[in-house]
């Protein structure tokens, strides 16, 4: 082929590398400016909100349509309460599931469980609430919750928590059903990261005597770690933005109780009752503005994962 | 299951929707209340059956439904709160009722049979206000006597969303008691000094239906449906009735509707020995001024089709028709209220 062809068909690929640069950086850049306009958008309607409650919406307990006075207390601690309970619970047991697919299963039974454990993480979350509603709550307010009530209700410090009317409704069932919402998430996660630490590794430690527990702590974790924390993330992100599982099981009640057995209120499920019914600037604009307070808790609380996981390189680092 | 059933109808809507596609009338669009979304489907159907016209529902909420009216994006909006006068010569919109259903308290006690607790006005309202605490205090036995009320705590349910059905229910609560107007209102949603809330009024009915000692309100029809304990309530002429059909009709006939102001008319606490006492209409929005002319033509010509053919269906579904004077009243209203952009009307 003659040079000078050679030389047409070189400008024509880096033309196309060009093109295909900019193609996929213009993807990039969209989910950006997806993001800086949804931000917009939530910061421009909740501005009369802003306007009329300024700083004391965050720390106001009040809720009120009928006076048209609004805080976003109870459903900002209803939010991280939840959340909370959810991944104390699912933690332990999404690590159970990976240790147990990954290193104590027979290998027959390892797919059909990572199947079912998958197929979990399929099911849609109206269905998680109606189980909840009339399935769980009634289980849990006639078993659980009065056990709670006689054991756990009469500690002197932890009592208050565990105690009042058993109802089956309530911060406590939120918790617990979220729980069972990001258990595969962070199950499947943890399993695939503990499945690419290389059996090098882990048959050297076994090769010296290393228990199954010694292998997971001391070598399988610390390879995985970033993948686990992200796992775990993964599920916080879902349980703090759930809404309709939520909405079916918290009680939707705009008060402050002590016992996780009351009814309490979450960002989201505030959201997802009272959008259609708001009447009124200043009643939409605050819900609008609990809606850009989940937004900020939501990056504030990746961004905290993101440092931690930076802090410990780091001092990995300075280990070694 | 009302879920399953609201389904069945909201699948016949759509396939309504997919045939209108043939059909040479001028399809018309509303939008707003869910609570009279089932009655409205249900006409909807029937009337494309008989004229090939079809009417396309939404059910978003009665905020949704002014929202849209407003901003034109529908051909007439639906709200179970009416927009008083001001409001409406505002948005330059007008108001008729369309049907009328009833809310009635529903509690779980055990032993007790629907329609054998009665209550008093202000004992109802001191219930939701958590200044009555036990079914077996003295001012709820004081109306029961040979009801086994027990010494159990009383356990409060109210709507989590905002409802056409709070506004009506809060509104009576804020007629019959001056405490519960000045601390918490009436409104499509209020600060409930106690209780837990339902989302819709399956939530409430579950909430209900599942704790003993309980309290709650929802619609009649879902009461009904349902097969729920309702109470008895003392009217304002202090008659214990209870709710059914004919206490509603009673409430609706003794009201003072005026064209004048939209049909502005809440029917709770209405005067009359057999009235019920939590009564609600629940209201279409249009506009005065019309630029569509076609689709407005036939908004009201649905309406009218609906008064004329669909008491019958309206009864069926537990809902109760508009007294017949009231029908009258509102066809002139027609006349007189709803005008082309030259002031020319449109219903003769």
């Amino acid at each position: 082929m003659p040079t000078f062809l050679q030389e047409a068909s070189h400008k024509r690929q880096a033309l196309l590398d060009i093109l295909f640069r900019n193609l996929t950086r213009l993807a990039a850049f969209t989910v950006l400016a997806l993001l800086g306009a949804i931000i917009a958008s939530l910061i421009v309607g909740s501005m009369p909100a802003i306007h009329a409650f300024g700083f004391g919406f965050i720390t106001s307990s009040e809720w009120n349509p009928v006076t048209d006075q609004y805080g976003a207390w109870i459903p900002i601690v209803g939010t991280l309460i939840t959340s909370g309970i959810a991944l104390l619970i699912a933690i332990p047991v999404s690590f159970g599931i990976a240790v147990f697919l990954t290193e104590l299963s027979p290998r027959w039974l390892r797919r059909p469980l990572g199947i079912a454990v998958e197929l979990l993480a399929g099911i849609p979350s109206i269905i998680y609430g109606m189980w909840g509603l009339f399935v769980f709550a009634p289980l849990f307010a006639d078993h659980v919750e009065p056990w709670l009530n006689d054991h756990i209700g009469t500690w002197p410090l932890l009592g208050p928590f565990f105690s009042g009317p058993p109802m089956g409704i309530g911060m406590l069932t939120a918790g617990i059903i979220l729980s069972i919402m990001v258990i595969p998430f962070i199950a499947s996660v943890m399993r695939d990261v503990f499945d690419v630490v290389p059996p090098m590794l882990k048959e050297s430690a076994y090769g010296l005597g290393a228990t199954t527990w010694e292998v997971m702590r001391n070598v399988v974790l610390p390879y995985t770690k970033i993948g686990v924390v992200g796992g775990i993330m993964l599920g916080l992100g879902r349980a703090l933005g759930e809404t309709m599982a939520v909405t079916f099981v918290i009680g939707n009640a705009h008060e402050l109780n002590k016992s996780l057995l009351m009814p309490g209120n979450s960002i989201s499920s505030a959201l997802a009752n009272e959008f259609t019914e708001a009447v009124g600037e200043l009643y939409t604009s605050s819900l609008i503005e609990l809606g850009l307070i989940l937004f900020f808790i939501t990056f504030v609380v990746l961004s905290l994962a993101r440092l931690m996981l930076f802090k410990l390189a780091k001092s990995e680092g300075r280990g070694a | 299951m009302s879920l399953l059933n609201q389904l069945l109808r909201s699948l016949g809507l759509s396939v309504a929707l997919l045939s209108a596609g043939t059909a040479f009338a001028v399809d018309i669009t509303g939008a707003g209340a869910t609570f009279p979304y089932p009655i409205y489907a249900k006409w909807a159907e029937a009337y494309k059956a008989q004229t090939g016209a079809g009417m396309n529902y939404q059910s978003i909420g009665s905020g949704g439904g002014i929202k849209q009216i407003q901003a034109k994006t529908v051909d007439f909006g639906a709200t179970d709160a009416p927009m008083n006068p001001n409001e409406l010569a505002l948005a330059g919109l007008t108001q008729f009722p369309a049907v009328i259903g009833g809310v009635v308290p529903v509690v779980n006690i055990p032993g007790v049979a629907p329609g054998q607790l009665k209550l008093d006005s202000k004992v109802l309202a001191d219930i939701f206000m958590g200044k009555i605490t036990k079914w077996n205090d003295p001012r709820i036995a004081a109306d029961n006597a040979g009801v086994a009320l027990p010494d159990q705590s009383i356990f409060v349910v109210h709507r989590a969303d905002g409802s056409g059905t709070t506004f009506i229910f809060t509104t009576y609560l804020s007629q019959v008691s001056l405490e519960w107007k000045r601390s918490v209102g009436g409104d499509k949603a209020v600060a409930w000094p106690v209780g837990m809330g339902g989302k819709g009024n399956e939530g409430v009915a579950s909430y209900v239906q599942r704790s003993k000692n309980s309290i709650g309100y929802v619609e009649y029809a879902y009461a009904l449906q349902n097969k729920m304990t309702f109470t008895q309530l003392k009217n304002r002429d202090g008659q214990y009735v209870s709710p059914n059909d004919s206490s509603f009709k009673a409430a609706a006939a003794n009201a003072k509707w005026d064209a004048d102001k939209g049909f502005y008319e809440i029917l709770t606490n209405e005067p009359g020995k057999d009235s019920w006492p939590i009564t609600g209409a629940t209201f279409i929005l249009i506009h005065k001024s019309q630029e569509k002319v076609e689709n407005a033509k036939e908004v009201l010509k649905f309406f009218d089709w609906a008064f004329v053919n669909g008491d019958k269906l309206a009864a069926d579904l537990d809902y109760v028709p508009l007294p017949a004077n009231l029908k009258t009243m509102i066809r002139d209203s027609w006349k007189a209220q709803v005008k082309d952009t030259s002031g020319k009307a449109l219903w003769k």
